[in-house]
C-alpha cells in the first residue's frame, strides 16, 4: 500500500510531487505554504488566515475572483489554514491542468501589484463574518480559544487560534498583508502536488514553466518555541448554551514523534465509537454524559491531547471528571487489551485505505503527499506512517497515556450556561478570550 | 491525455483556452432480486480493495406517524443496538474487529445503512449488517437510553441558530404534512413513543420489498448475490414500496422571527415549497440554481459577501424529493445588515424570473460547473455507491448519469428563465430570522413583508 510518486526540485526551491493515477479522469493540484497561524506575532493574530482569503481575489494577470474562471472550467477549489501550514487546492478535468497551473502560478509570483486597500478591507469583513458564523455565534465556539489560550505561554505561537482576535483584525491593515507575502509566499516554502490523470513528463514540463521564473524568496526561519504546564489549572466559559461541558487537555509529543501515534490510538480506545471506555461508563452504562470525545491533536511544534463531555440533564461536571480519571489510570496501570489493539490497528488501516480513494481536496492523496513532505521532508511516508500504528504495542501505549495523561500539567474547563458559573468545577477561573 | 509534449511558451495575456472534457465512464450496474424482493445491485470499482455495501429502504421520517414525529429515525437508530443475544457494545465489537465503517442516514423518503470495510471482510460485513437490519434487538431498556440522547440533542438543538431556522422552516412550509418536521421529531412525540412503536414500526416498514442492497467495489455480482442470499434471504416479505400520497402544504406568515438576544449574526432561511425530483424541469432548474446562489460565484454569493461582506457565504438549493421539497436560501449575516440581506435575496430570486434573466455566459458558467467537473463525484465508493442509490430511490434509468451532462448542457437561458418563473415566487417566499429582535426588529418592519411574527425555538 503506497502513492506512488516522483519528487523533483526546481531551481528555486519548490517542491514538486508528481502522482500519476488514471481511473477517473481528473486531476488534482494542491499546493502547500508552509506557513500558518503560528508565523504570527501577537497584536497581529488571525492574519496567515485572513491572507489566505486574499489570495483568492486576483493577481496582476487575472484581477478578478480566482473561482470564476476555474468554476466555469468545471474545478473544484478551496484552501485552508491551520496553526502550522496553509493549502490550497482545484481538482480539474484532466485537460485543464495548465489553467490551474496558471492561476495558482499567477498568484504566487504576481499577487502584491492586485493587492489592494477596498479588497483587504472587505475580505476583512467576510473574516469577521466568519469568526461570528463559526465561533461567536456556535454552542461551545469559544471554547478552543480558551483552551489555547489555557495551555499554551502568550509568548507561545500556539496561544491565540488561527481565525485571531478581533481587535487584532480590525487593526490589521494592507501593507501588513504585503509584507506577509514577501515573507512567506514564494517557492522555496511551497510544495506542490500533483496526481491523478496526468502524463508526469509533460506535466513538469508545464510546472516548470509557469514556476520557475519565479523569485525563490527568502528562507523562512523555523519557528521555535517551548510550552510546559505545572498543576491543574481550571478555567470556565460562561456560554449560551444548555448542558455544561468539561475539557481535560494535556500538552503530549508533536506529530511523527514518539508518543503521536499511541496517544492517538489510546484517545480510539477511551472515547472512539460506541465501544470505547469512556463511551460505555459515561454514556452506555452510568448515563451522566450524552456525549464523549477524545483526541491527540497533533502540531508540529507540540501537540495536545483533549477529552471532552458534555453532561446529561441533571448531571454534574464533577462526577464526569472522576470517571475520566478514573478510566485514564485504569488505562495506563492496565494498559489496552489486545482485542483493543487489534481493532485500533485494523481501523488505522481501513482510514488509511479510504485517503486513498480519493486525488484531491483536503485529506485526498495530493494533500497527504503534501503533508509528508512539508513536516518531514518525506513525501514517501506512507507506509511508515501506516507502520507507526502497527508498532505501538500495549505497553507503549499504557506508557504513553502514564506519561502524558497526568492530574498534574493539565487544564480543566468548564463551558457552562450564563449564568451557571456553580456549574464548573470547584476553583476555576474566568477563562481568558477575546 | 491530451496535453502536449511541445515546450509550453507561458502567455500571462489571457487565461489558457478550455479543452475539451473527457467523458467518465459510470461503472455499469448488475441487478438481481431475490425471492422475497430485496434488489441486489453491483457495480464493480475495484481501485482499493474496499467494498461498500449501502442498503436503502424507502422508508424515511416522511412516514413518520401523526404525533410520533421522529420515528423512523429513532427506528434507524436503535437497529444497531443489539441482535439476537448480541449486545449493542458486542455488534460494535464485531464491527471494530473487522475495521468496518457503519453509518446510519436518515432523510424524508428513505433511509440508508451503510457499512464500508475492507474487501477481505465482504462476508463479514455482510452478515453483520443483517444482523443489524433484519434482527435488531429492539429491547426496551436499550430505547429508553436512546430516546434520552435524543431528548438531550434536541435540548442541545436548542442553542444553534442554523438547526433552530431549519427546524421553524420545514414546519412553516409543511405545517403538518410529512415534510413538516425534521427527522429527529420533536420532545412530545419522543416522549410519548414505546419501544413497541418502535417494533410495530420495524416490522411494517423496515422490509426487503422495494428495498435495495448495493455493493461497490472490488467486489463480483456473483459472489455478492449468494452472500446476500445467505444473509438476507430469510428476511421476511413484505408489501411493495407505498404509493405516493400527495399532500397539501400550509400558508405561512411572509416573515417570522424568532427571537435570540444578544446574537452577533441573524440566520436566515428564505424560500417556498418548490418541485419534486421527477419534475421534468428538474435540470433546468439545476442550471438555474447555480446561477442564483448554487455556487460561490452566483448573484446571491456574490452580491452578498462579494460586494458587500455581511456574510461568510449564501447558498440556494431545490432539494429534490419524491414529493415537492423546498427551495431554500441558507446564509447567516451580520445583524447589523440582516434587512439588506433579506431584500437583497428577494430581489435577486425575483429578477432571474425575467427582469435580469439568466445571460448566456451566466448560463455557459453554471453549466459548466455542473458538467465539466461532473466526473470527480464518483470517485469514491462512498460516492458511487450513493449515487446507485439515488437510481434505485427515484425509479431513474441505469444510464442517467451517462445521460446527466448532455441533459445540462442542452439547457438554455430562455428554458432557465422559463422554469424559474415557474419554480419560483417571490410573493410566496417565506422568510425565517432567528437573530437579536431587538438590534434588527425596527429595520425588518421596513422591508414591506408586513409584521413579522415571532415565534421562540421551541414552539413547535
Amino acid at each position: 500500500m503506497n502513492i506512488p510518486f516522483t519528487k523533483h526540485t526546481l531551481a528555486n526551491g519548490l517542491d514538486v510531487l508528481l502522482h500519476e493515477e488514471h481511473a477517473c479522469p481528473i486531476v488534482a493540484v494542491n499546493l502547500w505554504y508552509h506557513v500558518g497561524s503560528k508565523n504570527e506575532r501577537p497584536g497581529h493574530t488571525g492574519f496567515a488566515h485572513l491572507f489566505e482569503h486574499l489570495m483568492f481575489e486576483g493577481s496582476e494577470h487575472h484581477d478578478s475572483g480566482f473561482f470564476q474562471p476555474l468554476q466555469a472550467a468545471g474545478a473544484a477549489l478551496n484552501g485552508s489554514t491551520n496553526a502550522d501550514r496553509t493549502n490550497y487546492w482545484e481538482v480539474v478535468p484532466s485537460g485543464e491542468l495548465e489553467l490551474a497551473l496558471w492561476m495558482e502560478s499567477d498568484r504566487m509570483g504576481y499577487l502584491l501589484p492586485a493587492l489592494t486597500e477596498k479588497k483587504f478591507v472587505n475580505q476583512r469583513d467576510v473574516v469577521l463574518n466568519e469568526r461570528r458564523q463559526n465561533y461567536e455565534n456556535r454552542p461551545y465556539g469559544m471554547a478552543s480559544l480558551a483552551m489555547l489560550a489555557a495551555l499554551f505561554p502568550p509568548d507561545h505561537p500556539y496561544h491565540w487560534s488561527t481565525i485571531g482576535e478581533i481587535a487584532d483584525l480590525r487593526a490589521a491593515r494592507v501593507d501588513e498583508a504585503h509584507d506577509f507575502f514577501r515573507r512567506y509566499y514564494h517557492p522555496s516554502n511551497a510544495s506542490l502536488a500533483i496526481a491523478g490523470d496526468i502524463d508526469p513528463d509533460a506535466a513538469l514540463a508545464l510546472i516548470r514553466s509557469y514556476f520557475e521564473g519565479i523569485d525563490p524568496g527568502a528562507p523562512v526561519e523555523r519557528v521555535r518555541a517551548e510550552a510546559s504546564l505545572d498543576g491543574d489549572r481550571r478555567i470556565l466559559l460562561e456560554d449560551r448554551v444548555e448542558l455544561p461541558r468539561l475539557y481535560l487537555s494535556w500538552l503530549t509529543p508533536p506529530m511523527f514523534a514518539e508518543g503521536d501515534a499511541a496517544l492517538d490510538l489510546a484517545a480510539d480506545v477511551l472515547a472512539n465509537g460506541k465501544t470505547s471506555r469512556l463511551y460505555r461508563r459515561l454514556v452506555f452504562d452510568e448515563r451522566i454524559a450524552t456525549d464523549v470525545s477524545a483526541a491527540q491533536n497533533s502540531r508540529e511544534l507540540c501537540g495536545f491531547a483533549q477529552i471532552s463531555a458534555t453532561a446529561a440533564p441533571a448531571h454534574a461536571l464533577p462526577a464526569l471528571e472522576r470517571v475520566i480519571v478514573e478510566e485514564i489510570d485504569r488505562l495506563s496501570s492496565e494498559g489496552p487489551t489486545d482485542d483493543e489493539i487489534g481493532r485500533g490497528r485494523v481501523q488505522a488501516e481501513t482510514q488509511f485505505m479510504q485517503r486513498l480513494q480519493t486525488v484531491g481536496g483536503f485529506g485526498g492523496k495530493s494533500d497527504q503527499l503534501n503533508a509528508y513532505n512539508t513536516f518531514l521532508g518525506r513525501p514517501d511516508y506512507f507506509n511508515e506512517d501506516l507502520g507507526r500504528y502497527d508498532r505501538v504495542t500495549s505497553d507503549a501505549l499504557r506508557a504513553a497515556v502514564g506519561t502524558y495523561l497526568r492530574n498534574t500539567g493539565r487544564v480543566t474547563m468548564s463551558v457552562v450556561p450564563r449564568g451557571r458559573i456553580d456549574l464548573a468545577i470547584n476553583e476555576s477561573v474566568p477563562a481568558n478570550v477575546l | 491525455m491530451t496535453v502536449k509534449q511541445t515546450p509550453v511558451v507561458v502567455d500571462r495575456s489571457r487565461l489558457p483556452a478550455l479543452r475539451p472534457v473527457r467523458r467518465f465512464p459510470f461503472p455499469a450496474i448488475t441487478k438481481s432480486t431475490l425471492a422475497n424482493g430485496l434488489g441486489v445491485w453491483t457495480a464493480h470499482h475495484p481501485q482499493v480493495p474496499m467494498v461498500g455495501l449501502v442498503l436503502l429502504i424507502p422508508t424515511g421520517s416522511a412516514d413518520d406517524p401523526a404525533g410520533r414525529e421522529g420515528l423512523a429515525a429513532i427506528t434507524a437508530d436503535m437497529l444497531d443496538e443489539g441482535s439476537g443475544s448480541r449486545s449493542a457494545i458486542e455488534i460494535h465489537q464485531d464491527i471494530a474487529r473487522i475495521g468496518a465503517q457503519f453509518d446510519t442516514d436518515i432523510g424524508s423518503d428513505a433511509m440508508l445503512v451503510s457499512l464500508t470495510s475492507l474487501s477481505r471482510f465482504t462476508g463479514r460485513a455482510l452478515e453483520l449488517l443483517a444482523d443489524i437490519v433484519v434482527r435488531p434487538a429492539l429491547r426496551e431498556a436499550d430505547f429508553v437510553r436512546v430516546r434520552q440522547l435524543r431528548l438531550n440533542r434536541l435540548i442541545q438543538l436548542r442553542d444553534m441558530p442554523g438547526v433552530i431556522a431549519d427546524r421553524i422552516f420545514a414546519r412553516l412550509l409543511y405545517g403538518d404534512a410529512p415534510y413538516g418536521h425534521t427527522p429527529l421529531g420533536n420532545e412530545r412525540s419522543l416522549s410519548a413513543m414505546t419501544v413497541d412503536d418502535i417494533r410495530s414500526f420495524h416490522r411494517s416498514s423496515i422490509l426487503p420489498g422495494g428495498a435495495t442492497l448495493i455493493a461497490v467495489g472490488d467486489c463480483d455480482h456473483a459472489t455478492v448475490k449468494a452472500a446476500v442470499e445467505a444473509t438476507f434471504g430469510d428476511w421476511s416479505v413484505g408489501s411493495d414500496r407505498p404509493s405516493l400520497q400527495a399532500f397539501s402544504t400550509s400558508s405561512s406568515p411572509r416573515l417570522t422571527v424568532v427571537p435570540r438576544a444578544g446574537a452577533p449574526q441573524s440566520e436566515l432561511r428564505i424560500g417556498h415549497v418548490a418541485a419534486s425530483r421527477s419534475t421534468p424541469d428538474y435540470h433546468a432548474l439545476l442550471a438555474a440554481n447555480m446561477v442564483l446562489g448554487g455556487q460561490f460565484v452566483s448573484r446571491i454569493n456574490l452580491n452578498l459577501r462579494g460586494s458587500k461582506g455581511i456574510t461568510y457565504g449564501a447558498r440556494t438549493s431545490f432539494e429534490f424529493r419524491r414529493q415537492p421539497g423546498p427551495f431554500s436560501l441558507h446564509v447567516s449575516v451580520d445583524s447589523a445588515a440582516t434587512a439588506l440581506a433579506i431584500r437583497e435575496s428577494i430581489d435577486e430570486i425575483a429578477a432571474i424570473r425575467g427582469d435580469r434573466p439568466v445571460s448566456a455566459q451566466e448560463l455557459e458558467i453554471g453549466v459548466a460547473a455542473l458538467t465539466r467537473g461532473y466526473a470527480r463525484n464518483f470517485e469514491t465508493l462512498d460516492q458511487i455507491s450513493r449515487a446507485v442509490a439515488q437510481i434505485a430511490l427515484f425509479d431513474l434509468p441505469d444510464d442517467y448519469y451517462s445521460q446527466f451532462v448532455p441533459r445540462v448542457e442542452a439547457v438554455t437561458p430562455d428554458q432557465v428563465t422559463e422554469v424559474a418563473a415557474r419554480h419560483l415566487h417571490p410573493d410566496q417566499l417565506t422568510t425565517v430570522v432567528v437573530g437579536d429582535l431587538d438590534q434588527i426588529g425596527q429595520n425588518l418592519t421596513q422591508l414591506d413583508l408586513g409584521q413579522p411574527a415571532v415565534l421562540t425555538a421551541d414552539s413547535i
